[in-house]
């Protein structure tokens, strides 16, 4: 988990363009959105992208986004739940 | 009608002209195919959460459009009129790359939404918040004057007092390959010092972008007026001379009144000849001076050009690593600019001293 916790945040600063953030400066508990990282409606609809391309797994409802964007700690857990690569 | 004056610039180019309060004091010479801008620090002028979507193009246009709002000591202007020949090619690049490599699956919205040609406008605008008139020229190497034109237009007829103008082009590493495939970039790497004596065919490329606020109100900082600019998009050798007498002509001015030929030679042999008919002709005993060894050949290169020709007049200084013959002239009152690019789209422009 905290392999793939590390692997998450690589990619959000890579894929996201962040390279003012580094990787220790993300809390496993750090709100994505709002506050927190400060990630936007187009980050979110870039991490949709990701979910489906890197670990198999298709958001049909987008409000689900919300939930499992909320924080690299949920995210990483729904990712080993559900993922199919 | 109104006179249109130059109130401010802003340049990022090949060399270090981000600096207003130099005039190519320091050169950068370069031997390549295709030269790259000199960025400033983005972070001193884009908030880093703005810039993290930004390609080069756009942080490129938007700094230079900073520097020149600065300079004219305005934070908003009436339009916002941008050319460009390739728009944000890099992000253009991404997006069909990402189609072509994920079988048209899992694409991403932040190189779409970045990659439209109006980009810098709109960015420009977001930045300083400005609702104004809007609008980017594409228009391959007469994106820039088509910019202006619609600019002057404008601005004589009263129906705006400041436009902020510019051209930009980024340089994107897969259009750059097919220009070479297809021998519009130099196969040579060629140093800016032998640029017109490479006799070879093809250009060095470049990128940069130039900005300019543009204004019927004169102020003691202004730079020059702009007289005029035409545009061609055919233009056979021999109705050069002409089209040029015939546009001077138009402006009350003979080839006589120029004091400043600023040519856009690029160095290719296959179509450097129609600037020879120029210097070689009615310009012979006139002061040239060439600038596409320092900026690189692209689309929009011909705003660096304006952007000369605005600091030569300015300065009453033509600095040596720009000279083209050996002509001085004592005092520069008028500068014609004349552009063309693979013998199309042909550009002549007049700046006065103001």
């Amino acid at each position: 988990m905290s392999d793939l916790k590390q692997e998450l945040k690589e990619k959000i600063i890579t894929q996201l363009n962040l390279e003012d953030i580094a990787i220790e400066e993300i809390a496993d508990n750090d709100p994505l959105f709002g506050d927190g990282l400060g990630l936007d409606s187009i980050d979110a609809l870039e991490l949709i992208v990701m979910l489906d391309k890197d670990y198999g797994i298709k958001l049909t409802d987008p409000k689900e986004g919300k939930k499992i964007f909320e924080s690299i700690e949920v995210m990483a857990k729904y990712i080993a739940e559900h993922r199919t690569k | 009608m109104e006179k249109v004056y130059i109130n401010s610039i802003g340049s990022i180019s090949a060399q270090k002209t981000f600096d207003n309060n130099d005039f190519l004091e320091e050169i950068t010479p370069y031997e390549d195919t295709v030269i790259s801008a000199i960025e400033p620090n983005y972070k001193d002028f884009i908030p880093p959460a703005a810039a993290r979507r930004m390609a080069k193009g756009i942080k490129m246009g938007v700094v230079a459009s900073k520097i020149a709002l600065e300079e004219a000591h305005l934070t908003d202007i009436d339009a916002i009129i941008t050319g460009t020949g390739m728009g944000c090619v890099r992000d253009s690049e991404k997006f069909v790359t990402a189609i072509l490599d994920n079988n048209e699956q899992f694409l991403t919205p932040t190189s779409f939404i970045q990659s439209t040609h109006n980009t810098v406008a709109g960015q420009i605008a977001l930045g300083i918040g400005c609702k104004g008139y809007n609008f980017t020229y594409v228009h391959s190497s007469i994106s820039f004057e088509s910019a202006l034109m619609d600019a002057l237009m404008q601005l004589e007829c009263r129906e705006a007092e400041n436009i902020l103008v510019g051209g930009v082009d980024e340089s994107g590493e897969h259009t750059n390959a097919i220009h070479k495939l297809i021998k519009h970039i130099k196969p040579e790497k060629v140093h800016s010092n032998k640029l017109l004596h490479s006799n070879t065919v093809g250009a060095v490329f470049g990128e940069g972008a130039n900005f300019f606020v543009l204004s019927n109100n004169k102020q003691e900082f202004s730079y020059a007026q702009v007289l005029d600019v035409k545009t061609y998009n055919t233009l056979a050798k021999p109705e050069l001379m002409a089209v040029l007498k015939a546009f001077l002509k138009e402006n009350e001015l003979s080839e006589a009144d120029i004091d400043v030929l600023i040519s856009g030679n690029n160095g290719d042999i296959d179509y450097d000849d129609y600037y020879l008919d120029l210097t070689n002709g009615p310009f012979k005993n006139t002061q040239q001076v060439y600038y596409k060894h320092l900026s690189g050949e692209f689309n929009t290169a011909s705003a660096f050009g304006f952007w000369l020709g605005a600091k030569i007049l300015k300065t009453q200084h033509t600095p040596s690593a720009i000279t083209l013959n050996t002509f001085r002239a004592n005092k520069i009152e008028s500068i014609l600019l004349y552009n063309q690019y693979r013998g199309k789209n042909h550009s002549f422009t007049l700046l006065r001293r103001c």
